[in-house]
C-alpha cells in the first residue's frame, strides 16, 4: 500500500488573475467585449466630466441673492437659501422644533423594534404604533396648550413624509381585510374585496386625487367641509390599500395549507387562526413587499401639486418659478431629486437584504 | 392554486351553524355597501340640487369653445364636449404607445447589458436602473419640461441637426412626408416586397424541414424590402415631397412639429418605465437556468440559435406578465401629462371640461372608465396568455 | 448481461488524449497536470470525493470549462479557443447532466430533433425518425409528445440519452447521471447506460454507483484534490487498490 504525494498547489497562470487578469478576463476578453469597453469609457468620458464641472468645480457655494451667483456652474446658493421651505413649508418658524421633535420621537420610538434582542418586541412595536399617531398629530397641528397650525401652513419633506406615513398606515388595515376578503370562502365578500381592488388598482392616482379634491365634497353632507389635506390622505389610503391587499394577498398564498388546518385542529375561530397563527407569518414574509409598495407610494406623493398642496416636490417647483430666482430650475429639479432618490434607494436597500434574510431563513 | 381553509368550515361548534353565519355575515357587508352607497347617492343628489348642476351626459353634446394645443383629429373651437374626450384620448394612446415603444426598447438593451461580461457595460447598466427608478416620474417629466424644453433658444437661436431637424422652446421640428407622384407605385412595391418576405420565409422553413437545407432568409427579406420600394421610386418618380421646416419670421413653417409637451413626457415617462423593463428583463433571462445553456452548448447549437430556440423562448414566458403590467404603468402614468398641460384625456377632460361644465361626477366617472376598461381588457388578455403559455408540469 | 458488458474488444485508435492539463477557478488550483488517454471504444468510470475535480475534468473535454495548461486532443481535434474546433468537437461528444437539463418549453421529441435538425441541418422526418429510433432504445417512445415537466426523473434522464444520442456522437460523456434521482429511477437509467456500453460507445462516467463501474468499466480511475491518484481495471481497482487515499474512499462508499 503505497500513500499518494499531492503536487503543490500551483498559482495560476499570471494572465488569469490579479489586476491584469480581471481586465482581461472583465473588460477585454474578446474583440467585441473590447469594443463594448472602449464605447463604455467613452460614455462615461461624455457625461461624468461636464457633470462634476457644473456641479462641483464652477458651482456657486456661498451667497445670499442671485446675483452671488456668478460662476458658469451650478448656483447652489438657491438651494441654501429656500433650504427651509423645501423642509418644513409656511410651518411658522417659531414652532419648526415641533416638526424636528416629531421626526425625532418617531425614529427614537422606532429603535427599539429594530434591536432583535428586546424582550416582548412584539408587544411594544404595536403600542408605538398605537400611542405615536397621535402625539404625532398633537405635535404638528397643535391644540393642548400648543399653538394650533393649520394644515395648509404644512409643507416641503415634512408634508411629503406626512402623506406617505399616514397613507401607508391607514392602508395597512384596510389592505389586510381586502386581502383576508379576496380569499374568504363567501362570494359577496370576495365579490366585493376583487371589485374594490381591481377598481383602484385599474385607475391613475391623479384621477383619484381629482375625485377627492372635487367629487369628496360632493358625496358628504353640506355641513361637513373636509381639509384639503384630509381629502389628499383619504384618496391616497384608498388608492394604497388597494396595492397592499394585493402584496398582502401574495403572503397568505405562501402559507403552507397545512397552517390553516393546523389552526383548525386546534380549534381556532376563523380570526383568531388569522390573528395569531396566519398573519404574523404572512405579514413577515410581506415585509419587502411592503417597503416597496412604500417606495411607490413616496415617490407618488409629488402627485399631490394637481391639488395645490405644497409637498417637498411642490415647494421647490414654485421656489423655480419665483421671479427672485428665475431660471435655476435645473438647480431645483437636481437637489428634489437627490432628495426623492435617498429615500428611495435606501429604501430599496432595506427591502433587498430583508428579502435575502427571509429567503435564506426559508431555507433553513 | 390552493383552495383557502376559512375557519367556519373547519369549526365544530354545535352553537352556531357556520353555514347560517355566512349568509349573516354576507348579507350584512351587502347591506352596509348598499347603505353607504345609498348615503352617497343621496348626499350628491342634494348637493347637486342645491349647486343648480343637472347630471346626465347631455353635455357632451354642447360646443366646447376652447382650443386644444395638440390633435390627432380636427378640431375646432366650435366641436362639441365628445370631440374633446375623444381628442384627448387620442393624445393620451399616442404618449402611451410612443412610450411603450421607446421604453421597450431602452429597457431590453439596458436589461441585456445589466448582463454583459464586460463589467463596465453591466456596473453602466445598474447605475442606470437605479437613478431613473428611484426619482419620481413626475419629477422627471417636468425636469425634462421645465429645466430642458423651456430653456430651449428662441426659433431664430434652434438647436439644429443638419438642415432638416431644429429643436428650439416651441418644439421639436422634423421634416413632414407628402404624397407625390411615385406614392401608389411605392406603397405598392412595399406590399410586395412585405408579402414576398413571408412567403420567402414559410418556403424557406418548408424547405429546411424538409431537406435540412438553410436559405438565408433575413438578408434575402432586407434586400427585398430595399430594393423594391427603391426600383419603383426610381421607375414612377420619387414617393413624397419632403416639406422641410424653414424659418420665416419669427418661427418655422413646415414640417411636423412636436410639441415640448409631448417631447418632455414621453422622454420622461420612456426612461423612467425602461428602469424597471431592464429589471424584468434581466431577471427573465436569468431566470433560465445556466444547466440550459451548457445542454444546449453541449448538443453543439451555436450561440445565435441557443439564443434564439432555448433561452428567449423561455425568458420570455417570465418576462411578459411582468412586462405587461409595466406597461399598464405607463399607460396609467401618461396622466402625469396634465401636470405640464399636455392635452391628454385627464387634462382635458378631468381638467378643463371639468372646470368649465362643472359635471364633477360624469368627467370622472368617464375617465376613470377609460383607464378601468384599459387595465381590465389587459389583464383579462393577460390571464389568457399566461394559461397558454405556462409550462406543463405533472 | 454482465458477460455481454465486458466481452469487447477496444479501438486502437485514441479517442481521447489529456496531457498535462492544469486548471485553475480564480486562486484555485482545481486540476493538476491530468494526464489521461482513452481509446475508442473504452469505458471508463471516474470517481473521487466532491470538488476532487472529476466533473471539471470531463467538462474541460467538451469546452464547458476552459482548461489554462496542457493539451486536449478529441477525436484528433486539438481544443483551442477556436471556436470551428469548439463546434466540431461538441458534434461528436454527447453529455448528460446530473440535472437532466431538458428544455422544457419543447416535447421530448422536440428535444430530440432540435440538435439534429439545427447542427446536422437534418430534414425534420428524418430527424423525427432518429428521434424515435433512440427513444424506443431507451424504451420510452410514448413519451414523445409529452412535455419534460410531465415525465418522472428517471424517465426525464432517460430522455437525455436519447436527446444526446440522436446527434450520433463517438463519444458520451456522463456527469453523475444518477445522483438526482429517486432510488427507485437509478436501476432503469443504468440499465440504459449499460446497454449504451453494449454497443460499443466510447465512455466516460462520474459516477459513484460501484456496482455500474464493477459491470461496465474497462478502468476506474480515482481522483482526489485535482489529481489522478489511481487507475486500474475495476477488478483490481475494488480488490486491491494500491493508494491508501483510495481504500479509505472505498471504505468510506461502499460500507454505508
Amino acid at each position: 500500500m503505497s500513500t499518494h504525494v499531492f503536487k503543490p498547489d500551483l498559482p495560476p497562470p499570471t494572465l488569469s488573475v490579479g489586476v491584469l487578469g480581471w481586465l482581461r478576463a472583465n473588460l477585454f476578453s474578446n474583440g467585441f467585449n473590447t469594443a463594448l469597453t472602449v464605447l463604455a469609457v467613452y460614455l462615461i468620458w461624455l457625461m461624468v466630466p461636464p457633470v462634476i464641472q457644473w456641479a462641483v468645480l464652477d458651482a456657486n457655494w456661498s451667497g445670499t441673492t442671485r446675483e452671488d451667483c456668478t460662476a458658469d456652474g451650478a448656483c447652489w446658493v438657491f438651494i441654501q437659501n429656500r433650504l427651509q421651505q423645501f423642509m418644513y413649508g409656511f410651518y411658522p418658524l417659531s414652532q419648526r422644533w415641533r416638526v424636528d421633535l416629531t421626526v425625532l420621537a418617531a425614529v427614537l420610538g422606532a429603535v427599539p423594534i429594530f434591536v432583535r434582542a428586546m424582550p416582548r418586541r412584539w408587544i411594544y412595536a404595536i403600542g408605538y404604533l398605537l400611542v405615536y399617531p397621535w402625539l404625532a398629530f398633537w405635535l404638528l397641528h397643535g391644540g393642548l396648550g400648543l399653538q394650533i397650525v393649520e394644515t395648509s401652513q404644512w409643507g416641503g419633506l415634512m408634508l411629503t413624509l406626512v402623506i406617505a406615513v399616514v397613507g401607508i398606515a391607514g392602508a395597512m388595515p384596510l389592505g389586510i381585510l381586502l386581502a383576508l376578503g379576496r380569499r374568504s370562502h363567501m362570494p359577496a365578500i370576495r365579490v366585493i374585496c376583487v371589485t374594490f381592488i381591481e377598481f383602484w388598482r385599474g385607475v391613475p392616482l391623479i384621477t383619484v386625487l381629482f375625485m377627492s379634491s372635487v367629487m369628496l365634497p360632493l358625496f358628504l353632507p353640506e355641513q361637513i367641509s373636509i381639509d384639503k389635506l384630509l381629502r389628499a390622505l383619504i384618496a391616497v389610503t384608498l388608492f394604497e390599500a388597494a396595492y397592499i391587499a394585493e402584496v398582502v394577498r401574495g403572503g397568505l398564498q405562501a402559507i403552507p395549507k397545512g397552517q390553516y388546518e393546523a389552526a383548525g385542529a386546534l380549534g381556532l375561530g376563523y380570526w383568531r387562526m388569522m390573528g395569531l397563527v396566519i398573519l404574523p407569518q404572512a405579514l413577515k414574509l410581506v415585509i419587502p413587499g411592503i417597503v416597496n409598495t412604500f417606495i411607490a407610494l413616496f415617490k407618488d406623493t409629488s402627485l399631490v401639486i394637481i391639488i395645490g398642496l405644497f409637498d417637498l416636490f411642490n415647494s421647490i417647483h414654485q421656489a423655480t418659478v419665483d421671479p427672485a430666482w428665475l431660471g435655476f430650475a435645473t438647480e431645483g429639479y437636481v437637489f428634489a431629486a437627490a432628495v426623492y432618490w435617498i429615500f428611495c434607494f435606501g429604501m430599496s436597500r432595506y427591502s433587498m437584504r430583508l428579502e435575502r434574510r427571509l429567503h435564506t431563513g426559508h431555507k433553513r | 392554486m390552493q383552495k383557502p381553509v376559512t375557519g367556519p368550515s373547519v369549526r365544530g361548534s354545535m352553537l352556531t351553524d357556520p353555514k347560517i353565519r355566512a349568509w349573516a355575515f354576507q348579507i350584512l357587508a351587502v347591506a352596509t355597501v348598499v347603505a353607504v352607497g345609498w348615503y352617497l347617492f343621496h348626499n350628491t343628489q342634494s348637493n347637486l340640487a342645491q349647486r343648480g348642476i343637472t347630471s346626465g351626459f347631455a353635455f357632451l353634446n354642447n360646443p366646447a369653445g376652447f382650443g386644444i394645443l395638440q390633435s390627432l383629429i380636427d378640431y375646432t373651437e366650435g366641436d362639441t364636449y365628445g370631440r374633446v374626450f375623444l381628442v384627448g384620448l387620442l393624445n393620451t394612446l399616442l404618449v402611451s404607445v410612443l412610450g411603450i415603444i421607446i421604453a421597450t426598447i431602452i429597457g431590453f438593451v439596458v436589461g441585456v447589458s445589466r448582463l454583459s461580461p464586460n463589467w463596465l457595460i453591466s456596473r453602466l447598466a445598474a447605475l442606470y436602473i437605479e437613478i431613473f427608478r428611484n426619482i419620481p416620474p413626475l419629477l422627471q417629466i417636468f425636469f425634462w419640461y421645465f429645466a430642458v424644453l423651456r430653456a430651449m433658444p428662441p426659433p431664430r437661436d434652434s438647436h439644429a441637426l443638419g438642415e432638416a431637424l431644429f429643436l428650439n422652446i416651441r418644439g421639436l421640428y422634423l421634416p413632414a412626408p407628402a404624397a407625390a407622384d411615385g406614392f401608389w407605385a411605392f406603397l405598392v412595391a412595399l406590399a410586395i416586397a412585405v408579402a414576398g418576405c413571408v412567403a420567402v420565409a414559410r418556403w424557406a422553413r418548408q424547405r429546411r424541414e424538409a431537406t435540412g437545407q438553410r436559405f438565408p432568409v433575413l438578408i434575402t427579406c432586407l434586400a427585398l424590402l430595399v430594393a423594391l420600394p427603391v426600383l419603383a421610386a426610381l421607375v414612377a418618380g420619387s414617393p413624397f415631397t419632403w416639406s422641410v421646416p424653414t424659418l420665416t419670421g419669427f418661427n418655422f413653417r413646415g414640417g411636423w412639429v412636436v410639441i415640448p409637451e409631448l417631447v418632455a413626457i414621453t422622454l420622461a415617462l420612456s426612461i423612467y418605465t425602461a428602469a424597471f423593463i431592464a429589471e424584468i428583463v434581466r431577471s427573465g433571462i436569468q431566470a433560465v437556468s445556466h444547466g440550459q445553456t451548457e445542454a444546449a452548448r453541449s448538443l453543439g447549437l451555436r450561440p445565435g440559435p441557443i439564443l434564439r430556440l432555448v433561452i428567449i423562448p423561455q425568458a420570455m414566458r417570465v418576462i411578459i406578465p411582468p412586462l405587461t403590467s409595466q406597461y399598464l404603468n405607463l399607460v396609467k402614468n401618461s396622466s402625469l401629462a396634465a401636470a405640464i398641460g399636455y392635452p391628454d384625456l385627464v387634462a382635458l377632460f378631468a381638467g378643463t371640461v371639468l372646470n368649465q361644465t362643472g359635471q364633477a361626477i360624469e368627467t370622472i366617472a368617464i375617465t376613470m372608465s377609460v383607464y378601468l376598461a384599459i387595465s381590465l381588457s389587459i389583464s383579462l388578455l393577460m390571464n389568457w396568455y399566461n394559461k397558454r403559455i405556462a409550462l406543463v408540469e405533472r | 448481461m454482465t458477460d455481454n458488458a465486458k466481452n469487447h474488444t477496444l479501438g486502437d485508435k485514441l479517442m481521447i488524449e489529456l496531457q498535462g492539463v492544469n486548471k485553475w477557478y480564480g486562486e484555485f488550483h482545481v486540476l493538476k497536470d491530468i494526464n489521461l488517454s482513452v481509446r475508442q471504444g473504452e469505458r471508463i468510470v471516474l470517481c473521487g470525493p466532491s470538488g476532487s475535480g472529476k466533473s471539471t475534468t470531463i467538462r474541460c473535454i467538451n469546452r464547458l470549462e476552459e482548461h489554462q495548461q496542457g493539451r486536449i486532443v478529441v477525436d484528433d481535434v486539438e481544443l483551442t479557443s477556436d471556436l470551428k474546433h469548439i463546434e466540431a468537437i461538441r458534434r461528436e461528444v454527447g453529455m448528460v447532466f446530473q440535472h437532466f437539463n431538458l428544455f422544457p418549453h419543447l416535447t421530448v421529441l422536440q428535444n430530440c430533433t432540435l440538435a439534429p435538425m439545427w447542427v446536422r441541418n437534418m430534414p425534420k422526418r428524418e430527424a423525427e425518425e432518429v428521434a424515435m429510433h433512440y427513444l424506443e432504445r431507451v424504451r420510452i417512445p410514448e413519451q414523445a409528445a409529452k412535455y419534460p415537466g410531465q415525465l418522472s426523473g428517471g424517465q426525464q434522464q432517460r430522455v437525455a440519452i436519447a436527446r444526446a444520442l440522436c446527434m450520433k456522437p463517438k463519444i458520451m460523456l456522463f456527469d453523475e447521471p444518477t445522483s438526482a434521482l429517486d432510488p427507485e429511477m437509478v436501476k432503469e437509467v443504468l440499465d440504459t447506460m449499460i446497454q449504451l456500453a453494449e454497443s460499443g460507445m466510447t465512455m466516460l462516467c462520474v459516477t459513484h454507483e460501484m456496482g455500474f463501474a464493477r459491470t461496465v468499466a474497462d478502468r476506474v480511475i480515482f481522483m482526489d484534490r485535482g489529481e489522478i491518484i489511481e487507475q486500474a481495471p475495476p477488478e483490481e481497482f475494488f480488490s486491491n487498490p494500491k493508494n491508501e487515499r483510495t481504500k479509505t474512499f472505498l471504505g468510506q462508499i461502499l460500507n454505508h
